[in-house]
């Protein structure tokens, strides 16, 4: 049968989300029939609409409405997003972008395990093919899952990362995959991988001299976001870390499927191992990333995460970890809009983590002060084939674009401190 | 291999992620009533879709161009078929319209077609 996502039609430039068509194929990546490609291509509609056309109504119905009944009630302008929550639950306006937004989530879980489930068995059978006798793939036999991950499923995604329906499953992370391009409108570009090109040039522009041996990834899922770091420094030895065995699998096999002359994966290691506690020596990286991972993890995980980053990263070594903003000087209506995805899109960590002030865990970890940075950082995309929206699209929570914090070396963190 | 059946995989499709689900109207039937109605737009998203890729087939085949599609005239009698098709649509669409709509009158009328079913076992 033919496989209609892989039809090769030029792009047209316009205002909506690309097709589905140019979303980036792999060995690894489910055959996406027809209609299941216009599944996508609704859902990535829907999400632009929600963005552009509810998301405005509900600031509209904030300002004209709820927030003057708040101002004469209360002699006062409301001070935490708790209190903007309180008078918005109410509001049509709020209901119907929350319920559509929701119901929008739920339906991209469907349309992907769908496609994922149908074809279950061959692709299981692909990774086995890709990833058999590479020890580049280390999975441990009786490893327990922390709490945070298990527990809870995120983005609503029946079964979260971790869980497995069969034998060597993979289900979890060819489901992420399949659909991402349709939760962020295709921001993240063909390969979902803008966030590491955009690590790869902040490095470029930052630390020009800097050529990483050793790089660490925490929760890398996909690896989507280590492969533009694989193919910027190919002679690095790069450690992929996850707890979720179906995505390190998916990941391995997706990564070797990937594999050309310019960028080589056989010096990425897919490991499963909790980012608090790693079994390597002292200083051990040059560079530790991660790319929306630390708000997937707890309170007590994070701090554990920082200490043994700290210990891991040699004192010449660079780390960066990327999210979405921190609320700290955020307006609170703004601070409520993005806390949506806590309660509504099963993030339990999501409003502590952005409440969280991380150069001061990563000061508690032993870094000193001068060493901290925070930066915002786009995703790079093949502009080519994704066409930046024009005017104003703020999707809060989705956008392609982020918050940026990591330490540097001492001795360079004053001369780099302003490029940041 | 996986051993799931195609109900297993249809329904593991459909599952609810664990959690308790937020709900967002007062009313949770209207919400789910909403979902439903989203469910069916990306349905007709998709079949409109499909519709449109069979036009451009057939027009890159030469089978007949799109803009056959667009300036295509029914007759009188085609017409009236489709007319008939739109209203047995229109009756399936909006039955439960049109069924409260008869309750109403009944209820008012009070007569023995709007006895409830509990009455009914009574007799």
């Amino acid at each position: 049968m033919q496989n209609w996502a892989t039809v090769k039609t030029p792009p047209v430039l316009g205002a909506g989300p690309p097709g589905y068509h140019v979303v980036g194929r792999h060995g690894m990546m489910p055959s996406v029939q027809h209609d299941e490609a216009a599944r996508f291509n609704f859902l990535a509609n829907m999400n632009r609409f929600l963005s552009t056309q509810l998301l405005p109504c509900v600031k509209t119905a904030y300002d004209d409405r709820a927030k003057p009944a708040f101002v004469k009630a209360q002699g006062t302008a409301p001070a935490h997003r708790k209190d903007v929550k309180a008078i918005m639950q109410h509001e049509p306006a709020y209901q119907n972008w929350s319920a559509l937004r929701r119901g929008t989530m739920e339906l991209r879980q469907q349309s992907g395990r769908s496609v994922v489930l149908r074809q279950l068995d061959p692709l299981i059978e692909q990774a086995r093919v890709l990833n058999e006798g590479q020890s580049t793939l280390r999975l441990s036999d009786n490893f327990v899952v922390p709490r945070y991950i298990s527990a809870v499923e995120q983005h609503c995604a029946p079964g979260g990362y971790s869980s497995e329906l069969v034998a060597d499953d993979i289900a979890a992370a060819a489901n992420y995959d399949v659909g991402i391009f349709a939760t962020t409108g295709g921001g993240l570009g063909r390969y979902a991988d803008g966030g590491g090109k955009a690590v790869v040039q902040w490095l470029a522009r930052t630390h020009p001299s800097f050529k990483p041996k050793r790089i660490l990834d925490l929760g890398t899922g996909l690896g989507h976001n280590l492969l533009p770091l694989a193919e910027a420094f190919p002679d690095a030895q790069i450690i992929a870390v996850d707890v979720a065995a179906p995505m390190l699998r998916y990941g391995h096999a997706r990564a070797r499927s990937l594999q050309t002359e310019s960028m080589q994966v056989d010096g990425i290691t897919f490991l499963q191992a909790n980012a608090e506690a790693l079994d390597f020596p002292d200083q051990h990286f040059d560079f530790i990333m991660s790319c929306m991972f630390l708000h997937e993890t707890s309170f007590v995980a994070i701090q554990k995460i920082f200490n043994e980053s700290k210990r891991l990263l040699s004192g010449s070594g660079i780390s960066i970890h990327l999210e979405q903003p921190q609320y700290a000087g955020m307006d609170v209506y703004e601070q409520f809009i993005r806390d949506w995805d806590a309660h509504n899109n099963n993030e339990p960590f999501w409003t502590t983590m952005h409440e969280l002030d991380l150069p001061a865990l990563a000061q508690k970890a032993g870094f000193a002060p001068a060493q901290c940075f925070e930066t915002g950082l786009e995703a790079i995309v093949d502009e080519a084939l994704f066409p930046k929206a024009p005017g104003k699209v703020e999707d809060y929570g989705r956008k392609a674009a982020w918050y940026a914090f990591g330490t540097q070396p001492l001795a360079e963190s004053a001369a780099s401190s302003t490029a940041a | 291999m996986s051993k799931l059946s195609l109900e297993e995989k249809r329904a593991l499709a459909a599952k609810k992620s664990k959690g308790k689900r937020p709900w967002f109207y007062d009313s949770a039937e209207a919400e789910r009533v909403l979902n439903v109605a989203m469910a069916l737009a990306q349905e007709l998203a998709v079949t409109r879709e499909r519709i449109d890729t069979l036009e451009r087939l057939l027009e890159a085949k030469g089978v007949l161009a799109r803009s056959e599609f667009d300036h295509y005239l029914p007759n009188s009698a085609i017409s009236a078929e489709r007319s008939q098709t739109q209203e047995d649509y229109l009756a399936r669409v909006f039955r439960i319209m049109t069924q409260s709509a008869e309750s109403a009158g009944e209820g008012a009328a009070g007569h023995e077609g709007a006895a409830s079913i509990d009455e009914l076992a009574r007799t």
